[in-house]
């Protein structure tokens, strides 16, 4: 454990050290979802009875490690609802829980190198502003404005034919995010145990009554998983069968550039992304690994070739050295769309199929989630996304959408 | 994981390497035929330790081959 994480170990507002007998509602995994949900159930619907219990410390799934790009532009009516509400959530977060998330608004460019991929984006344009997301298809002259820094004829191997331009497009500090949700949380009277796994399910008859966990077991009215990558190993559990393969995805950092760079930039053609953190550095991600692994390993392989990317459209970037690189485990669907809500198995709920996407929807998700366990009711907004939809044959395929692929 | 053993090459940088497909399992007590074809198409048994994968040598000899693999850490297992 590295200092850093030495002083994030005592959470606040707390005064238990061992957790409860029982709990209304227990939620596996302190990320961004299971935290909201939980600061969600207690600021809007008055149940504080809840306990979120993280393996680890908070925030040390892909919540605290991810490239921290909140955006709209997706390619299912649904879907572009959904996340332009999580959007505009992330818009009041500082002012509803009084913490700096550090919220910026930049706008996200997805450049198209080539004429089926602008008619994509135009497309993309016409189907998010028909939903709710503003957005302009915009030319190489105007995207040189946006960002003087860009190389438009793509290191002459990828010229810029375009982009669609989503004006909402923005980024948040991620740690302090899952930390806004934990001390608002906390202070709605919410429990919070760190450094405690679980490691199996209370069953009776054919329903998920508790949990087992490295402090013993816990009793709970419902029991909603927000684990990340080991979905599918908490599912198991409960006999859900997912539609989940677990993928390592890497990103990096540069040293600072002295210079502003504005907006996230992402290529669908080459398959990257790229912003600048407030520190200046330059912060960069790409496709997931090919194979499933839940190993947090990076390659030099990887940071080769999205440099080499990154380098054709943004020569200035050769000039920059590569400081850190880390990666996470991510749930991804098989349909590339989140799944939430309840499961077959009677009380035990899922939030996952985030997979390199889920920063964004901490905010709608949480709050979904929390209307849905509350109301004992599906929300309109998340109805889509349910786990039944794999066998209702309703699938919500949306692959071109993540950018990661 | 650096390094792939290729059962015609040897020992071959990973980068040599793409990957295919893990052997999809459908699970014997779904019986009903629509349920086994909705498993098919979606669903993953997304196991945490060693699976079955098919890799092919793509900057190699380009001959598929079945592989073994610790999901957990990476590690190449003998298959
Ligand atoms: C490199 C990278 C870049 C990304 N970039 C973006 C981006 O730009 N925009 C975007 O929207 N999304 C992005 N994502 C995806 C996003 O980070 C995730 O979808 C999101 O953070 C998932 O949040 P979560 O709360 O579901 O899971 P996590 O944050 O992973 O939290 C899960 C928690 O569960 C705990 N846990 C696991 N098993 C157990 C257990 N048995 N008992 C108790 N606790 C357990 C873990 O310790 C962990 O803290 C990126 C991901 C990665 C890896
Ligand atoms: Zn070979």
């Amino acid at each position: 454990m590295n200092e850093f994480v030495e002083t994030l170990l005592d959470l606040p507002w707390q005064t238990e050290t061992e957790p409860n007998h029982t709990y209304d509602v227990v939620i596996i995994g302190g990320g961004g979802h299971g935290l909201a949900t939980a600061y969600y159930l207690a600021t809007r619907h008055g149940i504080t009875n809840v306990c979120v219990l993280d393996a680890s410390y908070i925030g040390s799934g892909n919540s605290g490690r991810n490239t921290t790009i909140i955006r709209s532009n997706y390619g299912i009516p649904e879907a572009i609802a959904f996340y332009q509400e999580s959007l505009s959530m992330y818009e009041g977060l500082e002012s509803e829980t009084g913490c700096w998330v550090m919220h910026n608004t930049k706008g996200q460019l997805w450049m198209a190198h080539s004429t089926g991929t602008a008619r994509t984006e135009q497309t993309r344009v016409l189907m998010n502003n028909a939903c709710g997301a503003p957005s302009d298809y915009v030319s190489p002259a105007e995207i040189r404005k946006i960002v003087p820094q860009i190389d438009l004829t793509g290191g002459g191997r990828y010229p810029v034919q375009g982009a669609s331009y989503l004006h909402g497009g923005a980024t948040a500090r991620h740690d302090r995010v899952v930390w806004a949700y934990a001390q608002g949380a906390l202070r709605a009277g919410v429990h919070i145990f760190q450094n405690t796994a679980v490691n199996g399910l209370v069953k009776d008859g054919g329903r998920v009554t508790g949990v087992t966990t490295s402090k013993g077991s816990i009793s709970a009215g419902v029991v909603l998983s927000a684990v990340g990558g080991h979905v599918s190993t908490v599912s198991k559990w409960a006999d859900v069968r997912l539609p989940i393969r677990t993928h390592t995805l890497q990103a990096f950092v540069t040293n600072a550039y002295a210079h502003e760079f504005a907006p996230i930039v992402s290529s669908n053609d080459l398959v990257f992304y790229v912003s600048q953190t407030a520190r200046g550095q330059m912060l960069l991600g790409a496709e997931y690994d090919r194979q499933a692994s839940y190993d947090r390993g990076t390659s030099f392989a990887y940071l080769q070739s999205v440099s080499a990317k990154a380098v054709a459209l943004f020569p200035f970037m050769a000039k920059l050295r590569i400081l850190r690189s880390w990666a996470g485990i991510c749930d991804i669907s098989t349909d590339f769309s989140p799944i939430m809500g309840y499961t077959n198995t009677p009380g035990f709920l899922l939030s996952t199929g985030w997979g390199t996407w889920g920063f964004k929807a901490i905010p709608a998700a949480g709050s979904q989630l929390a209307k849905l366990i509350a109301d004992d009711a599906t929300p309109d907004l998340i109805k889509p996304f349910a786990l039944s939809r794999f066998e209702r044959e309703m699938a919500m395929a949306d692959p071109s959408s993540a950018g990661t692929k | 994981m650096l390094w792939v053993t290729c059962p015609n090459c040897g020992s071959r940088p990973f980068e040599e390497f793409r990957y295919g497909s893990i052997f999809p399992v459908t699970p014997d007590d779904i019986t009903d035929d629509d349920q086994r074809n909705v498993d098919y198409a979606w669903m993953q048994d997304n196991i945490e330790g060693p699976v079955l994968e098919r890799w092919f040598h793509e900057s190699g000899c380009r001959r598929w081959f079945t592989a073994k693999r610790d999901t957990r850490n990476d590690a190449w297992l003998d298959v």
